[in-house]
């Protein structure tokens, strides 16, 4: 709960972190929760889990109220906290088989741990992994019981692109197979690689939600939405040419021009760049993205 | 985790149709209590606050004249004062520490999303306290009888009741200080307050011997109500009923106050 800041938890109790949360999750799917830190990604989980309690609204884990989750309930839900909760003294493999063996019928470990590539540490203690390895044994921590319902907080959190495919793959699997996968992420990538259905969260409130494709489908123009080019740096591109689109220069020499593009604006712009002895070295044009849709609600709230 | 299982081979995959399920609740704070225990005793300063010191202190009360003039030997004396040292070294000190750093780690959290659960992570770690008395029982009592204690077989009932609730109280105030401060401050306040009770608390020394002025004070302590209640124990064959009544309004109250106030995270 660190990092919640100021809306954060105040001797444990929630002084509204969430206000207006509303979301469920599919079996058979991948439900992303996406924002910023401190947006209540975590806080949400935690009340879905049962780890904390809403103070008000209704919350429901396979029906039943997860704060009075039984043993039972809690055999089909495997957590993965965001900081893992792994005791820092214990060999992996060690922590892994004591969390099976909470379960009557668990994954056969070894096979779970060499999945996971978590046989090349097993002989270390958890203290001397690094952040990747230990999320991969949280993540298997969290499947040893063979769950119905998975809650993974940042998964990718700390990976490298080997372990991000490792578990991304793997996630899928779980979909495939028919789990109920809901994992949080501030990573827009993460979101449009795995997601099934996304919930933008924002200030404790969910306040987008929706496929990919639905929330990136660009109602405004021909399905573009950004234009990108690189050409010298510090051009003084006049803001009434374009006045109906964002423009910026992140780095030096690279624009983007973001907004509802028209032929008319590629034609006005290319004007321009004839007019000034302009060439540029390289264009992209790409469809509204997931981050496009994130920007748009975090500039509207900002604003 | 593949949908179509290897032929031959058993295939780690989720499978829908055989959803998790729990082991029974016996099963899981008997294993959670072996694995506590287990860490205990491969911790090496655990190991010493809850082995070497009490051995120390076993062989420094015999050979030295500290004890003297309480009508018994020295190791008559001493052992019970030193098992009951144990109780608190293993329940309060040891578990205290644990607890905070497991909670500081969110193991704690974690473990309670498991089919473990609160309760069984509770009474897992009750058992591993057992445990680990147990072999302090075996260890420090082994030893002092081999330097001659000659306790009395009518105690040992006794006794084992009040090394029972003892060891209730002192797990349940261990647990209120690491679930209420930082796991820093409980490795001081919890180290603090064993070497005050072993010195001062009527754990080694007995309570009657103290000063006058703090005699009634330190009478009311679990730390002496263990002591004197296992001296009475083992020296007299006896159960002392005030000891007993203190050590169950320990646990009582330490308990309340831990499921009160004891913060997960």
């Amino acid at each position: 709960m660190k990092d919640f800041g100021p809306v954060g938890s105040l001797d444990g109790r929630m002084v509204r972190v969430l206000d207006g949360v509303s979301l469920s999750a599919a079996r058979g799917a991948v439900t992303v929760l996406l924002g910023a830190n401190g947006a209540g990604k975590t806080t949400t989980l935690e009340c879905a889990q049962g780890l904390q309690r809403a103070d008000a609204g209704r919350v429901r884990l396979l029906g039943e109220d997860p704060h009075r989750a039984s043993p039972q309930l809690r055999a089909r839900v495997g957590v993965m906290l965001q900081e893992g909760g792994l005791p820092p003294s214990v060999r992996p493999m060690a922590l892994l088989r004591h969390v099976a063996s909470m379960y009557r019928a668990p994954l056969p470990v070894d096979l779970l741990a060499e999945r996971l590539g978590l046989g090349a540490f097993g002989a270390v203690s958890i203290r001397r992994l690094s952040g990747g390895q230990r999320q991969r044994l949280a993540l298997a921590c969290a499947l040893v019981g063979r769950p119905e319902v998975v809650f993974l907080d940042e998964p990718s959190a700390g990976l490298d692109p080997q372990s991000r495919t490792i578990v991304f793959d793997l996630i899928n699997e779980l979909r495939a197979d028919g789990l109920a996968v809901i994992l949080t992420t501030h990573l827009l990538d993460d979101a449009q690689r795995l997601a099934d259905y996304v919930y933008i969260l924002e200030s404790g409130r969910t306040v987008a939600e929706g496929t990919v494709a639905d929330l990136t489908a660009d109602q405004d123009a021909d399905g573009l939405r950004e234009l990108e080019f690189e050409t010298v740096p510090g051009l003084a591109l006049p803001a009434e040419l374009l006045p109906h689109l964002q423009q910026s220069e992140p780095y030096p020499g690279r624009y983007v021009i973001r907004g509802a593009l028209t032929p008319r604006d590629v034609e006005l712009l290319a004007g321009w760049w004839g007019a000034h002895g302009v060439m540029p070295t390289a264009i992209t044009m790409a469809p509204r993205s997931l981050e496009d849709v994130f920007l748009d609600i975090s500039g509207r709230s900002i604003r | 985790m593949s949908t179509r299982p290897t032929p031959g081979t058993e295939s780690p995959a989720v499978e829908p149709r055989s959803p998790g399920a729990a082991a029974a609740l016996g099963t899981r704070v008997v294993r959670h209590g072996s694995y506590e225990a287990l860490a205990m005793l491969r911790n090496g300063e655990q190991l010493v606050l809850a082995i070497v010191l009490p051995l120390l202190a076993l062989v420094a009360l015999v050979i030295t004249p500290l004890l003297d003039g309480y009508g018994a030997s020295r190791i008559d004396i001493a052992a019970p004062g030193v098992l009951a040292l144990c109780t608190m070294s293993t329940a309060f000190t040891g578990q205290g520490i644990a607890t905070g750093f497991d909670r500081r780690y969110g193991v704690l959290r974690f473990l309670s999303t498991t089919p473990l659960g609160r309760s069984g992570l509770i009474f897992g770690k009750a058992v591993a306290v057992a445990v680990v008395l147990a072999v302090q029982l075996v260890v420090i009592g082994g030893t002092a009888l081999l330097m001659g204690w000659s306790p009395l077989p009518a105690g040992i009932l006794p006794a084992a009741v009040l090394l029972l609730v003892g060891s209730a109280a002192f797990t349940a105030l261990g647990l209120l200080v690491a679930g209420t401060l930082r796991p820093e401050a409980t490795l001081a306040v919890t180290n603090l307050v064993w070497i005050l009770l072993a010195a001062a608390g009527g754990v080694i020394i007995p309570a009657r011997s103290l000063p006058e002025i703090v005699q009634g004070f330190v009478a009311v302590l679990p730390s002496a109500a263990l002591g004197d209640g296992l001296r009475t124990a083992f020296l007299d064959g006896a159960l002392d009923p005030l000891a007993c009544l203190v050590l169950l309004a320990w646990a009582a109250l330490a308990s309340l106050a831990a499921i009160r106030w004891f913060k997960w995270s």
